[in-house]
């Protein structure tokens, strides 16, 4: 065992997926064990030591949906607020909006109630002058009666924290000083940026999961010591970079799409590695299917993202559209007699009709074992030994055959369309509604189901193709290996750009950069070089909503060197793109500064995951079956796709199996496997 | 008529909202004023070449402006029945809300879209802007009585002829309001949605073809329409009577009735508001199509299945007198529209209940509480604060009535108090949930909120609400909720206006605050059905007091133990 091996670790809710990487020799191996829902580390450890002794380990990323996980089945920490007088609601009055455009029914329970939310006298105005100081003894008094009342954590936030800091600076060391563990914040350390609702939610949901994912990572920690490891151990955060264990336990909200994210990086990774650098990443499961764009190798960050109604996360995430489309989804026919499949899903338990748990309601899952896309001789994931075609048939029959009129096999390819029609449509609103041509961009599907659909995706939407990676079901893992380290910060400004006093600006962007900075060198990671990148969020003078401006400088030798005159030109270019006018004539503001510090990682040769050169087609060949594409039975040949070597070219109908994907090759395209092990899918005539 | 398969037809659904949703969120984005950019707004769909009918909707509009934008449409397709010279590149412009239109602030922009020469339907947007003029800076004149006192009215007048800007139309609009700079930051943001869905919908056309995307209109609006018999079938048949008042019409003080008698007849449903009042002589009448769109989003939320289009309005009559306040014509004021809609869509989600009460929810707070406060900066720059408030939903079967909720009108979110403070001179002095202003109830309504406002130099205070004397009701045993109250600093004390909710002529001084409590939502079902422990929950949490626990709940003391 080296001392350079490095594993990423992927627990999710069925399987914890690994992958281990030995840099010094370029070998690695990849592993799936379960996972243990509730004790983590057991399946955590269980996996670690399938590669050896976990002592040999120099370091382990960490991709975690316990905090996900918390937040969705509200199974946080019992926290307390300190807030301005006359403003506890804030975080249960919201924005005043409501769960759905139609129907009025349903309610909110915020995360903290409202015998947890105590107020003080304080005020701080909006350009920053402080109005009333807070008093540290009404604030270690309120912190005292949250403690009585059982809370294990504690949030700060008052009215205009962005625009100065100092009270809830005094009131944190005020709280502090009574308070027996690390788990206090304030809003203006988790996020000073304007907005109240948006900055105390996510001030509070990191204090809800502080407790929960700080004792996670301390039953890692301890798991980990008890074998000897004394390596890193690092976390992925929702931005798609990695953080230290000290950082996630003290910015756990940042930890909210940690596995999803991971994913992203690999799959973004990878296709640039194949000479894709535009893809659109799809992640089929059981209820949805994720999607996210990455445009020349830059994955696309959301500033915010709301994790169920009313529970709003602000914090640079990777962007993962959803839709409620996935394998589980179920087909019916509604009483305007219009075909639909989902959102109502079967999920994994009972699961769609051909598993036997005892759903009756067809899903599209069943639809791809009629039409014998899957193989219900040996399903994914190896739980069942056997899929019943024949109840998915009788369901298909019964929902959504007779009611249209239409044979049972037709009844089923128009729920693969339906669902093709749904996926396609979630790449259409991230790509070309967004002013990016289909044919420059190449799907890739990780995960369990999305490499059934990819012939669809093409079609649709007129991709150039498709990358299904080599190992689809471990993606996640492989990018917890390959993340960079990342530090995201933000301010907010209120500069108008008129009067910009561009010398004050720099200082600050340069302070923020050596704040970032710090943060990313203090993870310990080896790095090849740390970059720092600068967007700001602008407008025109009057509007609400912000454009964000990316900026083309750095700092060097201590200055960035900004002007008016960069900034100008770059908010126009942005604005452009964005919409179809520019308004000349009128001014234009700086909210927000928004500062990254990117510590690139090491390159990882993906080439030592390509197939070796025993493999060959004809070991690869596994025979055939019929399959339905296009209203007929077409005799398909089914391949070992593991087995399959670099350049073999297979042209559709065709069907690749491996243990954790099955890639469909209709019969209009044709699939080839790249120098990296990648299976191309692209239009049969047309080049990778 | 080609026909379509059931695939394409679902395929081409989402193809279609996609794009409406796609300039809702253009507009949304590049708007100037936070009625548009955060309380959205505006709305924008698909309409049918002839006759006007909507199409196709995004998700996301304004759900007012769904039922109402046909008629805008009707309204353009009129005058080019008159005057002829319709050609591609065109762009109508008008806010007349006696011809399609809401009320004046509401702007509307109706582009036609051509194939190979010939009409193939219109896009239209729609969007509130800031101030078009008038008495009262942001239009909400609590006492006009004609238009003229609210703002500037624009006919149908073509914005783009031919793909030629009119540089006179803007010319007028800009002399006419007190913030051009937003107006013409609106109507840029609406001009940049409507090139966005012209581009979107061509390519789709091209991609389908126009006699396959023609007949899956055909095909949503008769989905609609089958779905809505369907609902309106299990209805059971009967006549339901349901009414509630207005507080006043600003002018004069006395309440004015909206009354329905709703009658349900196998599948097919009338809605006669002939017991109504007459129009009125303030600024709360509004027009048929007004009316005929309000009743539609009140069966758009109980009825959640069915589709937006216009088929589904084709299983209902509506009878609306020109002699009441809702079938109102010109120059009747209808600044403020929103009142009369709200207590409309009370009043049918209350005769709804009747016929059906497991389906049916007590009403919401149903008031929009248009506030504006204005003043002069020290640097002599003027400033206009204008928001609208929220409150509380009704109870209903399931739950709870959600606390501090937006409208049924409406999808608006209120603008943070960070960004109203660093916007304009004023500081919030609270921002809070409204104690026992829920209706009691099995199901309890949602809550209300206080809010209360110093402002820092002197400012005009304008507000334009309602729920002043009659509460928001309950149903089926639950009971009412609080009354909307508010009141304004003087040397002397608190002072409340006269017309309880209507507010003009006020001045405050610098240092001097207003404070607003607004209603939640009525109860469901009966109070003493109410679990226990979650009224025990109430009282910990202060959604409810010990005395209100004791009136509405019959809880004695012993019992919160």
């Amino acid at each position: 065992m080296t001392p350079r091996a490095i594993v990423g670790v992927d627990v999710g809710g069925t399987f914890t997926d690994l992958f281990y990487y030995d840099e010094a020799a370029g070998r690695f191996q990849t592993g799936k064990v379960p996972s243990n829902r509730g004790d983590e580390a057991v399946g955590f450890l269980a996996g670690l030591k399938g590669f050896g002794p976990v002592a040999g380990l120099a370091s382990i990323v960490h991709g975690t949906t316990v905090g996900t996980n918390a937040l969705l089945e509200r199974k946080g920490a019992r926290i307390g607020l300190i807030t301005t007088r006359g403003f506890r609601d804030v975080l249960e009055m919201r924005r005043r909006d409501r769960r759905h455009t139609w129907g009025l029914w349903g309610d909110f329970v915020p995360v903290v109630d409202r015998d947890l939310r105590l107020e003080v006298d304080e005020r701080t105005l909006a350009d920053g002058t402080i109005r009333q100081v807070v008093d540290p003894d009404q604030v270690a008094e309120a912190a005292r009666a949250l403690l009585e009342n059982g809370a294990e954590a504690l949030a700060i936030c008052f009215v205009n924290a962005y625009a100065n800091p100092e009270n809830e600076r005094v009131a944190m060391e005020a709280a502090a000083a009574v308070w027996p563990n690390a788990n206090v914040e304030r809003s203006s350390g988790i996020l000073p940026e304007i907005r109240e609702f948006e900055r105390t939610s996510t001030t509070v949901l990191n204090a809800y999961l502080q407790p929960v994912v700080g004792s996670y990572l301390g039953k890692l920690d301890r798991a980990l010591e008890s074998e000897g490891f004394s390596g890193r151990f690092h976390i992925v955060q929702s931005n798609g970079g990695v953080m230290s264990t000290a950082t996630a336990r003290r910015l756990p909200v940042r930890t909210a799409l940690s596995g999803p994210a991971a994913g992203v990086i690999a799959a973004a990774a990878i296709a640039k590695e194949a000479g894709f650098p535009n893809v659109i990443t799809g992640d089929l499961g059981g209820t949805s299917f994720d999607v996210s764009l990455v445009v020349e190798g830059e994955t696309a960050l959301a500033a915010q993202t709301t994790i169920d109604f009313g529970l709003v996360i602000r914090t640079p995430m990777i962007e993962i559209s959803t839709i409620g489309a996935g394998g589980g989804s179920i087909a019916h026919v509604d009483a305007g007699g219009l075909l639909q499949v989902g959102p109502e899903s079967a999920g994994s338990r009972p699961g769609p009709v051909c598993y036997g748990q005892g759903n009756t309601r067809p899903t599209l899952t069943d639809a791809n074992v009629v039409l014998g896309r899957i193989n219900a001789e040996r399903p994914i994931g190896g739980a069942l030994k056997r899929l019943d075609v024949e109840a998915a048939k009788a369901a298909i029959q019964e929902h959504v055959a007779a009611p249209l009129g239409l044979d049972v096999m037709a009844a089923a390819e128009a729920i693969v369309r339906v669902a093709d029609g749904k996926m396609a449509g979630a790449i259409r609103l991230v790509s070309i509604e967004r002013g990016h041509d289909p044919q420059k961009f190449a799907a890739v599907p990780f995960g369990g189901g999305g490499a059934l659909h990819v012939g669809a995706l093409i079609k649709d939407v007129g991709l150039r193709g498709a990358l299904v990676p080599r190992y689809p079901g471990v993606t996640s893992a492989l990018g917890c290996v390959i993340a960079d380290i990342r530090h995201d910060q933000v301010q907010t400004l209120n500069l108008s750009l008129a009067n910009l006093d561009a010398a004050a600006l720099d200082r600050r962007m340069v302070a923020e950069a050596e704040a970032a900075r710090e943060v990313v060198e203090a993870a310990g990671l080896t790095v090849s070089r740390i970059d720092t990148v600068f967007e700001l969020d602008m407008h025109y003078v009057g509007q609400t909503h912000t454009v964000a401006v990316a900026l083309p400088v750095s700092v060097e030798s201590g200055t960035t060197g900004i002007t008016t005159a960069i900034i100008q030109e770059a908010f126009e270019a942005a604005y452009r793109t964005s919409f179809s006018r520019l308004l000349p004539g009128l001014g234009t503001r700086i909210v927000n500064l928004r500062t990254a510090a990117i510590g690139r990682r090491p390159h990882f040769d993906l080439a030592a995951l390509a197939p070796g050169a025993d493999a060959s087609l004809e070991a690869a060949r596994l025979g055939s079956r019929p399959v339905w594409f296009n209203g007929a039975w077409h005799e398909a040949a089914v391949y070992a796709r593991l087995a399959l070597p670099v350049g073999a070219e297979i042209p559709g109908p065709a069907i690749l199996e491996q243990p954790d994907a099955t890639t469909v090759v209709d019969p209009d395209l044709t699939a080839r496997v790249d120098r990296l092990g990648n299976v191309v899918v692209t239009r049969t005539g047309e080049p990778a | 008529m080609t026909p379509i398969d059931p695939v394409t037809l679902a395929v081409l659904k989402g193809r279609l909202e996609q794009i409406a949703d796609e300039m809702d969120a253009t507009l949304y984005r590049s708007a100037f004023n936070p009625i548009i950019a955060e309380a959205r707004d505006a709305c924008h769909g698909l309409y049918h070449a002839t006759t006007g009918d909507t199409l196709v909707q995004g998700t996301k509009g304004l759900p007012i402006f769904v039922g109402a934008m046909a008629f805008a449409v009707k309204a353009v397709i009129a005058k080019v029945g008159r005057e002829g010279g319709l050609h591609p590149g065109d762009t109508f412009l008008f806010n007349d809300p006696y011809s399609g239109g809401t009320h004046l602030n509401d702007f509307r922009l109706v582009r036609p879209v051509f194939r190979d020469g010939t009409l193939f339907c219109w896009l239209a947007s729609v969007g509130h802007w800031l101030d078009i003029g008038g008495n009262v800076p942001g239009g909400y004149n609590p006492k006009a009585t004609e238009s003229f006192q609210e703002g500037v009215r624009f006919p149908p007048v073509k914005l783009f002829s031919a793909g030629h800007l009119n540089q006179d139309i803007v010319d007028i609009l800009a002399a006419n309001t007190r913030v051009p700079t937003s107006n013409w930051g609106d109507l840029n943001g609406q001009l940049n949605a409507l090139d966005l869905g012209e581009r979107r919908f061509s390519a789709l056309l091209d991609e389908y073809g126009d006699a396959t995307v023609d007949a899956a209109f055909a095909a949503f609006s008769d989905r609609a329409e089958a779905l809505m018999r369907a609902a309106i079938r299990a209805l059971p048949d009967g006549r339901y009577s349901f009414s509630d008042v207005l507080d006043n019409d600003g002018i004069t003080d006395e309440p004015l009735t909206i009354a329905l008698d709703l009658t349900i007849d196998g599948d097919r449903l009338v809605l006669d508001f002939s017991r109504s009042s007459a129009p009125a002589q303030g600024p709360i009448n509004i027009s048929h199509a007004t009316t005929v769109a309000a009743c539609y989003v009140a069966l758009k939320h109980v009825f959640t299945e069915v589709p937006a289009n216009a088929g589904c309005l084709r299983p209902i009559t509506f009878t609306v007198p020109e002699t009441t306040l809702l079938g109102a014509g010109a120059p009747k004021p209808m600044a403020g529209y929103t009142e009369t809609i709200l207590r409309l869509i009370g009043v049918v989600l209350g005769a709804l209940a009747e016929a059906d009460p497991e389906r049916a929810t007590a009403a919401p707070f149903g008031t929009i509480n248009a506030l504006s406060l204005a003043g002069h900066r020290a640097d002599g720059s003027r400033w206009v604060m204008f928001s609208f408030f929220g409150g509380g939903l009704g109870g209903n079967p399931e739950t709870d009535g959600l606390s501090h909720a937006n409208n049924p009108i409406s999808t608006a979110t209120i603008p943070p108090v960070e960004i109203l403070e660093a916007a304009y001179p004023v500081v919030f002095t609270q921002w809070s949930l409204r104690p026992d202003s829920a209706g009691a109830g099995a199901h309890r309504g949602g809550l209300g909120a206080v809010y209360e406002i110093e402002t820092l130099t002197d400012a005009d205070v304008f507000l334009l609400g309602e729920r002043g004397k009659v509460a928001p009701f309950g149903v089926k045993g639950g009971q009412s909720a609080a009354l909307n109250r508010f009141a304004w600093q003087t040397p002397e004390g608190w002072a409340s206006p006269p017309m309880v909710s209507k507010v003009t002529d006020v001045r405050i001084r610098a240092g001097e605050r207003v404070r607003l409590e607004t209603p939640g939502g009525g109860g469901f079902g009966h109070p003493a059905e109410r679990d226990r422990d979650a009224l025990k929950r109430d009282l910990r949490l202060g959604y409810v007091t010990p005395e209100a626990a004791a009136r509405d709940y019959d809880l004695t003391t012993g019992d919160e133990q």
